[in-house]
């Protein structure tokens, strides 16, 4: 009889994927400007760490919330006892307020549905443990988040079947997408209970239309099953127009559907503070549901990973301060959209165009006509190439489930300015070294990766960010 | 402020399993079934606790809360200014070395049980473990995991203690049912009887789960609270004399949630003697990490020597007067307790004021003394205690005074019934 349970001996982890094998590699020979300046510079890993002056600002300013005091008098007593997994009320009503600011205040969340987790890790868990049985099946558009492997999959045992999105529409979610992984998982005799999608997306940075939303509402009616929207990356939208970033609560307000309508019932949110206030060692994150029972159950299984009542505390304070938030939210955008507008124009420098988009903390790479060959092969040789050579950690597509070869998602708030610039350098460099007429790079490269294609393709690209609405390019 | 979990409606429950059709979407069995267990008299208790909760100003005839078993009396010495494996060495009395990289942190020993369930075993198969027990265990170990509990029977003939008879009994009961036996899960010191299990003992449960190449957890999350330190011996102590041979079938569960009554801040840890588990219980422990505002917090807490040993020291003398106070005054009452010598409760005998010596009995005494004598405490039914009349009484979350009063409730109430 095997010693360990099979949940232990399996590969089920995801943790040897290059994702992870990237992270190792940085870790042995990390980047640092004054002690190891030839490092591995990490872009590969989604942070925010653009903002931590305000946070660090706002607690200089507000002693009272990490000291474990409440208008002067100590509640240390009280915050040491309290574990009642219904979760800080007064945390719980700053946390779904300061939600639907986010949302432009177009939708209102009530703190009875918020069922709080230590980190979206353990919201999409839970919500999985709650929605399906094991063998059973989620749909999940690709490219998506390396993390789900494990997070949606592991202990649950269900599996994913990807909803094939391609390049040809910018990642666009369509109905014969949809159907198609149906059918799939059909074929596999895997019951759908559900569809899983990340809005704004990870790893593209993209939000999702109104039509695609609607689309995905019109299926999961239709299929009788549930709707995941993992809105992890609703504050990290850096595209300032109106309506960028639309919220699949949003799009069900405006279909008049009562909360406890069926199709209502069926919606359920994930959301977190790690992404929006860079906190992701503060292990908070969320679950929004309509649907009573997932609530009452989820809220038992929060049991398993509760927030501690001390940073419960130290956020209620924080987030119910609506002048800090509001400041916050608006500043922290405009620092994202200059690094994303910073990254997009040394990439474009280098020959390298993007997917555009409008949030998150990283953009979708296109580096196909870097490829030796239209091959995952390929696309982890230049990996390789890129972590050992050029020492950037970067996530190649594959790592993703990317049915495309040769897009990498890069983050770029996760680092100071001027070690973004020494990645740009660095990228270029190696495409400058790796250009056409250089013998050593062989010779299996079709004409449309000449570099009079690269700079059309440039063009394209500068044309969609004009017509999103995006400044143009300096 | 009333601390705890409010239960879900045994109704509810019932109609969420049997209305689902299958033209209603789905959920999980796991979100549908009863295993969180929450239906029991252990939590109906606190329920009744939370709606007509005592106070000794605005409230003085509520219900008394004494099924919680949490360390509220040395709070003072926590507002002063290391990390975990000094600090579990140091409760040990340095009688055992722990490596701090074999140490997982987890938001609580909540997860901490759950995550090691997951990792050494498969749904379906069992885990033994002694009566009486901890009643979230039906939960944290059973709920998501699918892993059954199989009982290891205990009486009063022996003070509750396990035997290897019992242990042979208890596993011959699961291979009857088909059942893998993946291991066994022992709480020491053990919630509810109060009591350290003695070394011999340890050492038997060690060999058996040996021959039987079966896991041994050990729960010592109540290690800081044995009254006299030299009384407690840790499995680790027993592995460490046997120069840790065969160690790597061990795995200890550890909180801060009751020797530091920091329940609220989830500081859970597992400690594995096993390579693969230390590794895979770092990865599974993505879903339940500790906030790292509070790591720092209780970094620093725990390196501070000067700091620790005094809190364990007062600590332990603090919950040792509490435990005398609460079997004199059960003792005035007529009501004898098992000999405990740590812990935040008492395992009291009640059977002789039972009408029926039956469970149905242990549960009407257990209504009166929540609805008349207004005292929620816990029944030994919900803990699988297969002798009807035992309960646990909690005593250290509470002042001395609302204690007082609550060893003078149980005074008149056996001394009212004496007369009936």
């Amino acid at each position: 009889m095997k010693f360990l349970s099979r949940k232990a001996t399996c590969n089920s982890h995801g943790q040897d994927s290059s994702y992870f094998l990237g992270w190792q590699e940085y870790e042995k020979n990390a980047y640092d400007e004054i002690t190891n300046p030839s490092g591995i510079i990490q872009m590969g890993l989604a942070e925010n760490q653009l903002s931590f002056d305000l946070l660090e600002s706002w607690m200089a300013n507000n002693p009272d919330a990490a000291g474990f005091k409440r208008n002067g008098q100590s509640i240390f007593r009280e915050l040491a006892l309290f574990q009642d997994y219904h979760g800080l009320p007064e945390f719980k009503n700053a946390l779904v307020q300061f939600m639907s600011q986010i949302r432009g205040n177009k939708v209102t969340f009530d703190p009875s549905k918020l069922v709080l987790t230590a980190g979206a890790t353990s919201a999409s868990e839970t919500l999985i443990f709650c929605l399906a049985n094991p063998g059973e099946a989620f749909l999940l558009p690709t490219p998506y988040y390396p993390g789900f492997d494990r997070d949606l999959k592991w202990r649950t045992e269900v599996e994913i079947v990807p909803i094939h999105c391609s390049s040809s529409n910018n990642f666009i979610v369509t109905k014969s997408a949809l159907e198609d992984a149906y059918q799939r998982a059909h074929k596999r005799n895997l019951k759908v209970k559900g569809v899983v999608i990340t809005n704004p997306s990870n790893p593209l940075g993209t939000t999702s239309t109104r039509e695609e939303l609607d689309l995905l509402l019109d299926f999961v009616q239709d299929k009788n099953i549930h709707l995941i929207s993992d809105e992890i990356y609703s504050g990290t939208v850096f595209n300032s127009s109106p309506n960028k970033f639309i919220s699949v609560a949003q799009v069900l307000k405006d279909r008049n559907l009562a909360d406890n309508s069926e199709l209502s019932k069926r919606v359920h949110i994930l959301y977190s503070l790690s992404k929006d206030l860079g906190l992701p060692g503060f292990r908070v994150g969320a679950l929004y549901s309509n649907d009573d029972t997932v609530v009452s159950a989820a809220t038992k299984m929060s049991s398993f990973g509760l927030i501690s009542s001390q940073t419960q505390y130290l956020l209620s304070c924080m987030l119910s301060d609506q002048k800090f938030t509001s400041h916050y939210i608006v500043e922290n955008q405009k620092r994202l959209k200059n690094r994303y507008d910073k990254i997009v124009s040394g990439l474009r420098n280098a020959g390298i165009g993007v997917l555009p988009s409008d949030a998150g903390l990283f953009c979708y790479v296109d580096m196909r006509h870097l490829l030796s060959s239209n091959t995952f092969e390929a696309e982890m040789e230049l990996w390789k190439k890129i972590l050992y050579q050029v020492k950037l950690n970067i996530s190649p597509g594959a790592a993703c489930h990317c049915t495309e070869p040769g897009w990498f998602r890069v983050c770029f708030a996760n680092m100071s300015e001027d070690t973004l610039s020494l990645a740009l350098q660095r990228i270029k460099d190696f495409v400058d070294s790796t250009k056409p007429g250089d013998e050593s790079r062989g010779s299996s490269r079709s004409s449309r990766h000449s570099s009079r294609s690269v700079m059309s393709l440039t063009k394209k690209w500068v044309l969609r960010l004009s017509s999103n609405g995006h400044e143009p390019e300096r | 402020m009333a601390p705890i979990v409010e239960m879900i409606n045994i109704i509810d429950d019932e109609e969420s399993i049997s209305s689902s059709t299958s033209d209603e979407v789905c959920l999980s069995n796991v979100a549908n079934s009863d295993t969180h267990g929450e239906n029991s008299p252990y939590f109906a208790g606190w329920k009744a606790y939370d709606e007509n909760p005592y106070n000794e100003i605005d409230n003085p005839s509520g219900v008394i809360q004494m099924g919680l078993a949490e360390n509220q009396v040395s709070f003072d010495l926590l507002e002063q200014g290391h990390a975990m494996a000094s600090f579990m060495e140091e409760i040990r009395g340095g009688r055992a070395k722990f490596d701090p990289n074999r140490i997982v942190l987890t938001a609580g020993a909540t997860a901490a049980n759950e995550l090691l369930t997951f990792i050494l075993a498969n749904p379906g198969d069992a885990l033994l473990v002694p009566t009486p027990y901890y009643p979230g265990f039906d939960r944290d170990l059973r709920w998501r995991t699918g892993v059954q509990i199989v009982a290891i029977h205990c009486d009063s003939s022996n003070n509750f203690q396990v035997t290897t008879q019992a242990l042979e009994d208890a596993y011959k009961r699961a291979q009857g049912k088909n059942m893998k036996v993946r291991g066994v899960l022992i709480t020491n010191p053990s919630n509810p009887l109060g009591a350290t299990i003695q070394r011999e003992t340890l050492e038997e449960i060690f060999d058996f789960v040996t021959s039987k190449n079966i896991h041994l957890v050990s729960d010592e999350i109540y290690s800081g609270s044995v009254f006299s330190s030299s009384e407690f011996t840790s499995i680790a102590q027993v592995l460490q004399a046997r120069d840790y041979k065969g160690a790597d079938r061990v795995h200890i569960v550890y909180s801060l949630s009751k020797d530091l009554g920091l329940p609220g801040f989830r500081v859970g840890t597992i400690y594995s003697y096993n390579d693969k588990v230390v590794t895979t219980a770092r990865r599974m422990s993505s879903f339940t990490l500790v906030s790292s505002q509070t790591q720092n917090l209780l970094a620093s807490m725990l390196s501070d020597n000067e700091f620790t040993q005094n809190y364990i020291k007062t600590n332990r003398e603090r919950l040792r007067r509490r435990y005398e106070m609460t079997i004199e005054g059960l003792r005035r009452a007529g009501i004898e307790c098992l000999r405990g010598n740590a812990g935040l409760f008492c395992w009291m005998n009640m059977s002789p004021f039972l009408d029926d010596n039956t469970r149905e009995g242990e549960l009407a005494l257990w209504n009166s003394m929540l609805h008349q004598v207004k005292l929620n405490i816990s029944p030994g039914s919900s803990c699988h205690c297969s002798e009807p009349g035992w309960f646990r009484m909690c005593f250290a979350n509470m002042s001395e005074q609302t204690l007082e009063v609550a060893l003078k409730r149980i005074h008149d109430f056996i001394a009212q019934r004496r007369k009936d």
